[in-house]
């Protein structure tokens, strides 16, 4: 088991939505979060004077999947969430030692 | 130490008491004829007065909407941290002023003439248990609501709770009643031998100019927001709700149709109808103009300043909208918007922080619309009046006469309020602290002050 984080544009999470369902991977864990990569802020403007917003809110995404279809959920996240501009995200993939589930006590992949 | 001010606070107690007592032993009626608390005399007497009183009361309805308004514009101005402050500020005023107006603000204002400088009957309306006096009362304490309002913008997000309550006793017990008796109380501005005396229809100078330079004076004496200058450079820090901003401009444009109009104090004058275009058009303007002119000078649309515009051009309109005709409505409107946002950088360059913009919002274009009168005033209405002598400006032959005397007005009420408002603000801070301790400030005024956050599930509540 592989968990995938992908930290993505807000406006790109209805179509990574859509094809990871096309995947099989229709449930996923989201966190607002802010932050910046070498983009850095972008520029605003509140009655008549610009100032800088340094850390730009984005989303990321959270998914256990099977060893298996790691490739596939990660090829459905970075096709749908690339816009080939700066600050299209990134994607870390870790090990998952153990998963549970919850309601039945079930382990492992059936926990997925 | 603490024996001596708690006996201080005692007697000085006891002594208002003391002088209430006397007043109301002494009061003597407001009315000349025999007070009519049921009213049917009134209106056996005057069987059209129920439009007025509709009329009336309709105006002051909608000026204390107002009230909302000026809370959604704040609050949307401030930080989220702030947010529960600035509206408690917003409510208060009114509650406490409310108060203050009623037992000496009204008398000090509205009273019998001593010396041309303040009034000096109807404390607690006490012998002036009559509709006519109840009427009047009530458009005059929703306007002085207004004055009081204006000043929580400009001290926003560091000024104490309790010494805004301070505040709030001393600008609608003292320092409104005392100048609006000046202009509207039949005391001396009203009385200068120039033009007509000095003439303010709803009160640019009487309750914006006023509120404005009492802003700026307590902006001075409390000192900037940590983080809005940086070595010396003014850096913008946001409002947390353009949302909120926006409607709160909105609700005070439909406010100032019953804070201009209604203040003919009849519905006898049709002068109404061309007091309330005059009123829309110079909003409109004004909004039109700053929205421009911030393209102009920073390359964006930028509603914040055009939201400011309109109001600009509502302070403006104020003094005059009575006396002028439509274009010149849309004339001042737009002056207005370009001193907003000229008096926006000005403020910022002299290093005070006034978060909301109510110095050049309130302040400078209560000046320009009392100046306004003495331009534009074409000779079609009086003074409250629809007989002759009309009111002239220079553009109407009207010579520098009633140019003098706004002139003269706008001095003073520069002078006034900016005066004793800041010795008030000093004095405050001297009895009992006038600025937020800094960690204060850091956490927000909400759960330091309040105990409460206005969003209370968006950071970490569970």
């Amino acid at each position: 088991m592989k968990r995938i984080e992908a930290i993505i544009r807000k406006e790109r999470l209805d179509d990574v939505r859509s094809a990871l369902e096309e995947v099989n991977y229709p449930g996923m864990t989201l966190v607002s979060v802010k932050g910046h990569g070498r983009q850095k802020g972008i520029k605003e403007q509140f009655r008549g004077r610009e100032y800088e917003v340094e850390l730009l809110p984005k989303v990321e995404v959270m998914i256990v999947a099977e060893d298996d279809s790691v490739d596939e959920v990660v090829q459905a996240i970075v096709e749908n969430a690339r816009t080939d501009e700066v600050g299209d995200g990134k994607v870390f993939i870790s090990e998952v030692e153990r998963a549970i589930r919850i309601r039945t006590g079930e382990e492992e992949e059936k926990a997925l | 130490m603490l024996d001596i001010r708690k006996h201080k606070t005692k007697l000085a107690f006891v002594v208002v008491i003391a002088a209430f007592s006397l007043l109301i032993f002494v009061a003597p009626s407001l009315t000349t004829a025999e007070p009519d608390p049921t009213g049917a005399e009134t209106l056996s007497q005057n069987p059209s007065a129920p439009v007025n009183y509709v009329w009336i009361l309709i105006s002051a309805f909608l000026v204390m909407f107002m009230q909302p308004g000026f809370a959604m514009l704040e609050a949307g101005f401030v930080r989220a941290k702030n947010v529960v402050n600035i509206l408690a500020k917003n409510l208060m005023d009114f509650a406490l002023g409310a108060i203050a107006f009623f037992l000496v603000g009204y008398a000090f204002m509205m009273g019998p003439d001593l010396f041309g400088i303040i009034g000096s009957e109807g404390f607690l309306l006490l012998g002036s248990y009559d509709v006519g006096v109840y009427l009047n009362f009530l458009f005059m304490l929703v306007f002085a609501a207004t004055a009081a309002t204006i000043v929580s913008g400009a001290v926003a997000g560091r000024m104490k709770f309790k010494s805004y309550f301070a505040y709030t006793l001393v600008i609608t017990a003292l320092i409104y009643p005392i100048y609006g008796h000046w202009v509207w109380g039949g005391g001396w501005l009203s009385q200068l031998p120039f033009g007509l005396g000095h003439l303010d229809f709803a009160g640019s100078g009487v309750v914006h100019a006023m509120g404005g330079f009492i802003g700026l004076s307590g902006a001075i004496v409390l000192g900037p927001r940590f983080g809005k200058f940086k070595d010396g450079e003014p850096k913008a820090i946001p409002g947390h709700n353009m949302t909120l901003a926006a409607l709160g401009t909105f609700i005070l444009w439909f406010g100032w149709f019953g804070f201009n109009a209604g203040s003919t104090l009849t519905a006898q004058h049709l002068r109404i109808a061309v007091i309330a275009t005059n009123t829309a058009l110079a909003a409109a303007a004004g909004g039109a103009s700053a929205m421009m002119i911030s393209k102009w000078r920073t390359n964006h649309w930028d509603v914040g300043m055009a939201l400011n515009g309109v109001l600009a051009g509502l302070v403006a309109v104020t003094a005059p909208c009575a006396w002028i005709e439509g274009w010149a409505a849309i004339l001042i409107g737009l002056a207005g918007g370009a001193i907003m946002f000229a008096g926006v950088r000005f403020i910022e360059s002299k290093g005070i922080d006034d978060p909301v913009g109510a110095v050049s919002v309130h302040g400078f274009n209560g000046l320009w619309g009392l100046i306004a009168v003495g331009i534009f005033a074409d000779g079609t209405y009086g003074k409250y009046a629809t007989q002759a002598p009309f009111v002239e400006g220079i553009l109407y032959g009207g010579g520098l006469g009633q140019l003098a005397s706004q002139v003269v007005g706008a001095v003073t009420v520069v002078a006034y309020a900016f005066g004793l408002g800041y010795l008030m603000f000093k004095a405050i801070d001297h009895f009992i602290g006038l600025r937020a301790s800094p960690d204060e400030e850091i956490k927000g005024l909400d759960l330091t002050e309040h105990g409460a956050q206005a969003y209370p599930e968006e950071e970490g509540g569970l």
